[in-house]
């Protein structure tokens, strides 16, 4: 119970400095920090979000109306456009004169949108800016993009992360459980001492192997066979990393599995026995519904194990944030994004409160599939099973 | 009703490793009789209980040698089904050791694993064993409740019924009553005693008092091998060899 207790609150000051460091995610201004947007003066629109933003400037959005503005073509304008509007000269000899050229430009284009830093927003700027808004929970939780680099404005949307991670992770645990299963079960009650002195030390090799070997022997060898067999462009797939985490979580599995099911005792066993049952039947049962909580906890430990691995996951899913339709499809797990881009992001940027955020999106997934395995466990009916 | 032998052991060894367990056992047994096993504890009295529905089999680095018949037929001889042998020679464990079920599926787990799938024909069988093994008018509101829930005595009692429930014509037990107050063990013995009209009984105990109560005939077993084997009465008032003699007045053991 102690113990218990002090986890318990070490993952609660975890979860709660987590929390602390990404909840400023939502306090930040969704367009890139120092930049601002700006329109025509005559532009009825004046509230873009993120993913609106990012369609203008990729011309995916060609017309205000679109954006529920005037019937006008949309003009995209990045700072280094400038060349194209105005002269040389107009600029200054020491570009003093961008702010007053920008606003002379926007003021002359009605169809312009304008992307470009704070510090050349002239004081008599002849545009309108396009309202300041902070990056909001929906857009994070419900966003189905992440391009955390996307210019004006990054995108954070974590749908595609979360399902990636729910792909490759349960599919990972549909493949590991019954192998697992079966070997513990041949292990426990089949084998004899002898294939069992071999086994034993192989799967603690298998435990042992650091993931990253893991990630090279997906990449060298699983790689290459899914996109032969089935016909992909690429082999990096969501079904690759769930072979590979099924690999990494069977040890786990098969340990814990195989611990619970000898622990059923010897008089429950002959009890089934002694009535005519055979083995199977009694294994069936009686020995797996009683070691049913070990099991649990082996379905626990490898989910975890596969929900939580990183290098190996990252080295064969193909990194890409698009929501995933099925297995054949490169994926992006929360892991894997965090580990690949916690580098990049400036310490306390956006990114990089975005990537803590994450990191407690991944913690409660964990915590939601413990308490969802123990209450199958413990909700089962002593009695019936 | 003629005396007709049920259960037959023919020049019975038997070996844990090199550990010789059972000597040369050579004995025979009634029909709707019931045959106590005394001896000092080690002697392989639960290890001879165990060849009669070959439990010894889990036993890794077991051997035997000999024939034991049951119903004329070497349940040792190629070919034999266990898991149906089983069926026929039913068995009572030392300690109480129900399935983590509800009580009624403890009874009717043998019906299941045989096939059985007619939920009347279940019902009836359970209520009829439970009435078999005097359970029923304690536990028939709460077949639903975990077997867990019942007392020892409870516990073992079910487990009788369990083993009645697939009909055997052989009950082995193995000192039912040794982990049991005196009230349930008194209320097992009565069970004994009515289970020997329709079930041949083999008991194992070491309490020389339950042996003489519940008994038709006993075998005293010392060091892994048969000393005497006889009516119960002879053993207990005029037995043959001094070491019957000496165990059972309680100079030794
Ligand atoms: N599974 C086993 N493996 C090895 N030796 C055993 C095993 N079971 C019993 N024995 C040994 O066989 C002897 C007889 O045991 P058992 O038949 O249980 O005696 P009893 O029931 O008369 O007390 C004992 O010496 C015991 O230690
Ligand atoms: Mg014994």
């Amino acid at each position: 119970m102690v113990s218990g207790g002090v986890t318990s609150v070490t993952i609660l000051l975890i979860v709660f400095f987590l929390f602390r460091e990404g909840i400023g995610l939502f306090g930040s201004p969704a367009v890139e920090q120092g930049y601002v947007v700006a329109v025509n003066q005559e532009n009825t629109v004046r509230d873009l979000s993120p993913v609106q933003l990012k369609d203008v400037f990729d011309s995916k959005i060609a017309n205000w109306s679109q954006l529920g503005g005037a019937d006008e073509p949309i003009v995209v304008f990045r700072l280094n456009d400038i060349e194209q509007y105005v002269s040389y000269e107009e600029l200054g000899d020491e570009l003093q004169f961008i702010p007053q050229c920008l606003s002379k430009i926007i003021a002359e284009h009605p169809g312009m949108i304008a992307f470009f830093p704070d510090t050349y927003l002239s004081p008599d700027f002849a545009g309108k800016l396009i309202d300041r808004r902070n990056i909001t929970p929906g857009e994070f939780f419900l966003g189905d993009e992440w391009f955390p680099t996307a210019t004006p404005a990054p995108l954070f949307g974590i749908v595609p992360l979360v399902t990636g991670t729910l792909w490759v992770s349960l599919a990972a645990i549909l493949f590991a459980l019954p192998l697992g299963m079966a070997v513990a079960i041949y292990m426990a009650e089949l084998s004899n001492d002898k294939v069992r002195k071999i086994l034993k030390p192989v799967i603690e090799l298998l435990a042992g192997i650091p993931s990253v070997v893991y990630g090279f022997f997906g990449l060298v060898v699983i790689v290459p066979l899914i996109q032969r067999v089935f016909g992909l462009p690429v082999g990096e797939t969501a079904l690759a990393g769930s072979v590979i985490l099924a690999i990494m979580a069977l040890p786990t599995i098969i340990t814990v599995a195989e611990d619970s099911i000898r622990n059923v005792p010897r008089s429950v066993r002959e009890a089934s026995l002694a009535l005519g049952a055979t083995q199977w039947q009694t294994i069936r049962r009686v020995v797996l519904p009683y070691s049913v909580s070990g099991i649990m906890a082996a379905v626990v430990l490898g989910i975890g194990r596969a929900i939580g691995e990183t290098m190996a996951v990252l080295m064969v899913t193909g990194n890409s944030a698009i929501i995933p339709h099925g297995l054949l499809e490169p994926v992006r797990t929360i892991p894997a994004t965090i580990a690949a881009e916690l580098g990049e992001a400036p310490n306390g940027g956006v990114h990089y409160e975005a990537l803590f955020l994450l990191g407690c999106i991944l913690f409660v997934i964990t915590l939601l599939i413990s308490i969802t395995a123990e209450m199958m466990a413990a909700g089962k009916p002593k009695q019936q099973i | 009703m003629e005396n007709q032998t049920i259960i037959s052991a023919q020049g019975v060894n038997f070996w844990y490793g090199d550990y010789h367990a059972l000597r040369d056992i050579s004995l025979d047994m009634e029909a709707h009789t019931v045959t106590a096993f005394i001896g000092p504890s080690g002697c392989g009295k639960s290890t001879f209980l165990r060849l009669l529905n070959r439990m010894n089999d889990l036993v890794d680095g077991a051997r035997l040698e000999g024939r034991i018949l049951i119903e004329g037929e070497d349940i040792y001889a190629r070919g034999v089904m266990v898991d149906e042998l089983r069926k026929r020679v039913g068995m009572v464990f030392q300690k109480p050791n129900p399935f983590p079920k509800t009580i009624f599926e403890n009874i009717a787990y043998g019906l299941r694993v045989n096939g059985v799938r007619d939920k009347a024909f279940i019902e009836s069988r359970v209520e009829e064993s439970l009435k078999g093994a005097a359970l029923w008018g304690e536990v028939k509101d709460k077949l639903k409740k975990p077997a867990f829930e019942l007392s020892g005595g409870q516990q073992q009692r079910l487990c009788i019924a369990r083993a009645l429930a697939v009909q055997p014509s052989i009950l082995l037990m193995d000192e039912p009553a040794s982990a049991l107050d005196p009230i349930s063990t008194s209320k097992i013995e009565e069970l004994i005693y009515e289970l020997k009209t329709e079930y041949t009984i083999v008991i194992v105990t070491h309490n020389m008092q339950q042996a003489a109560r519940v008994s038709d005939r006993t075998a005293f077993f010392y060091l892994g091998e048969l000393i005497e084997y006889d009516e119960t009465k002879k053993i207990f008032l005029n037995p043959e060899k001094a070491q019957t003699q000496n165990y059972i007045t309680g100079r030794f053991g």
